[in-house]
């Protein structure tokens, strides 16, 4: 569907992207991330033919970018960061100009639309506002209702969910997720836990460079297995549980961390020997524990999160570079 | 070309939901009736001749208020990047904000076609001139919107676009009054860079295809290096 190579944009000296190389299946959603001025927003916009990279193509369904750019075009809705509108015209002329743009030409067809993308965005109270006067929610909401207009067969969207209020992201998590069985969509976030329920595939870029392209499940199979476990205790002493814990593997690291609630002791149980490393100590702590008459309230084995991995990938190319 | 109309069609009920269209229409107005009629009376000729001999000035001043914004303020608030992403080239863009800003010029002159009525009333007026000098005031405007439109594609800061825009079409207002400083080699083709010297010939209802050709290539030049400008920032 989209195909990409070595694509390459400087902005002077600068270079925001470096070689990016990626393919993009039908039907796939593929989530963009990386730390703030990675290259997200400059590689989208080179896909939707905002920027012209300096080197590099850019392949969509078998159409070359800069060339066939309003082909190209009219098959992608794109929703920028943080929506920018005409702040002056109405939710519905807005609509309308789009449409009329996008070549809906016909006026039953067009009302049809409308009518089926505010039921989808939730625009029907807003209809008749000024765009200036809408919330930051509101107007991401417009922005997506611009971006589906023709019921385009990609779709790319720019931090979709930034701005919006925690039941809204839902809503928007639901629309990407429901669209996204047929259509494939491209989109960029900071927010880990998003890409990671929404996303069949994860790209990280970091300082303009792709440093992991997987899916969601590979990701996670292909980091360190470092696993951590996460106890809380009720009744036992600091010196006793730590020694106690410390007896059942001699190369558990323990650290204590700060409780949740006042009389729980807490610790982080890491382990640093390659051997045992696979091992889950969850039963050995608890049967050592169930020597003693303390009280077990957590026990929980952390395996790796997104979170972990992209802060691995992003932070080991800094120190590189 | 469906592209265009609907781009220009947007762009010129903008100017009518800001306060912009109806500030600027009265300041043309209030501007070229007080010049105007101040003299009429005392001269006591019933044609239009002053009222046209001052547009160029009037719309070196007026015209780059009206086209500042066309690309200054969509790059501003970032529906550029909106625009530019939707199915339409540059052309089509560029052509279609030009056409905007003619269309407003040709409203706020409409309002002045009083004074010709009124004229009559009071006096013969010769149609021809008074044709003529609207034709070339419409060249002229559309001329000066091609200008303005150059300007405003060069940077998102309104005024900047403003300021650039005057002094490219006060320039070209002016060029022909600066002829006494030039060498005489040159003198014949420096009349003619000059927009004064057309829209004088027009205005007096002589309609010389080499005068329209002027304007025409003028529009098409900045029109052309508008596209140009477009292509390189992105």
């Amino acid at each position: 569907m989209i195909e990409v190579q070595n694509l390459t944009k400087y902005f002077k000296d600068f270079r925001a992207v470096n070689n990016i190389s990626m393919t993009i299946r039908k039907g796939e959603i593929l989530g963009l991330l990386g730390p703030n001025g990675a290259g997200k927003t400059t590689t989208l916009r080179m896909l939707t033919g905002y920027f012209r990279p300096n080197s590099g193509t850019m392949k969509i369904k078998g159409l070359q970018m800069p060339k066939d750019a309003i082909q190209i075009k009219s098959m992608i809705g794109y929703l920028p960061e943080s929506a920018p509108l005409y702040h002056n015209m109405l939710v519905y002329d807005y609509l309308e100009y789009v449409a009329k743009i996008k070549g809906i030409d016909d006026k039953e067809k067009r009302y049809d639309r409308f009518l089926q993308l505010s039921d989808i965005c939730g625009l029907s109270a807003i209809m008749d506002k000024p765009i200036a006067n809408l919330s930051k929610g509101l107007k991401q909401r417009v922005g997506i209702a611009h971006a589906m207009m023709t019921d385009p067969e990609i779709l790319i969207l720019d931090e979709p969910t930034s701005g919006l209020d925690p039941n809204q992201i839902v809503e928007i998590r639901d629309i990407i997720k429901t669209i996204g069985k047929e259509k494939t969509i491209i989109f960029s976030t900071h927010i880990l836990s998003e890409a990671e329920a929404t996303c069949d595939r994860i790209a990280i870029i970091h300082n303009g460079k792709l440093v992991a392209d997987d899916t969601t499940a590979n990701l996670k199979l292909g980091a360190e297995q470092n696993s951590l476990i996460k106890l809380s205790l009720k009744g036992a002493l600091k010196e006793d549980a730590a020694s106690l814990l410390k007896s059942i593997h001699s190369s558990l690291d323990i650290k204590t961390i700060d409780p949740v609630e006042n009389d729980l002791l807490s610790f982080e149980i890491t382990c640093s020997d390659d051997v045992s490393k696979n091992h889950d100590f969850r039963s050995d702590i608890y049967l050592k524990i169930k020597e003693t008459d303390w009280i077990i309230v957590q026990l929980i084995k952390e395996s790796q999160t997104l979170e972990k991995i992209f802060r691995e990938l992003t932070r080991e190319e800094a120190k590189i570079s | 070309m469906k592209q265009i109309k609907t781009i220009a069609i947007k762009e010129f009920k903008d100017y009518f939901i800001s306060p912009i269209a109806y500030i600027v229409i009265s300041l043309f107005l209030i501007v070229t009736g007080w010049f105007f009629f101040s003299t009429f009376f005392i001269f006591g000729r019933a044609d239009l001749r002053d009222f046209f001999s001052l547009l160029p000035i009037i719309f070196s001043f007026i015209i780059p208020a009206i086209t500042m914004r066309l690309f200054s303020e969509e790059k501003n608030v970032g529906s550029y990047e909106t625009l530019l992403t939707m199915p339409v080239s540059f052309t089509d863009i560029a052509l279609g904000k030009f056409f905007a800003a003619t269309l407003f010029t040709a409203a706020m002159l409409l309002p002045t076609l009083a004074y010709p009525i009124f004229i009559s009333f009071i006096g013969e007026v010769d149609p021809g001139p008074v044709i003529g000098g609207y034709l070339g005031a419409i060249f002229l405007a559309a001329a000066y919107c091609s200008l303005g439109l150059f300007a405003s594609a060069l940077t998102r800061n309104q005024i900047i676009a403003f300021i650039i825009g005057c002094s490219l079409c006060f320039t070209l207002t002016i060029l022909d009054k600066l002829l006494f400083f030039m060498p005489s080699k040159i003198i014949s083709a420096i009349e003619y860079i000059g927009a004064n010297f057309h829209f004088t010939n027009i205005s007096r209802g002589i309609i010389d295809s080499r005068d329209i050709l002027y304007f025409v290539s003028v529009i098409f030049i900045f029109i052309f290096s508008t596209h140009i400008v477009m292509h390189e920032k992105n």
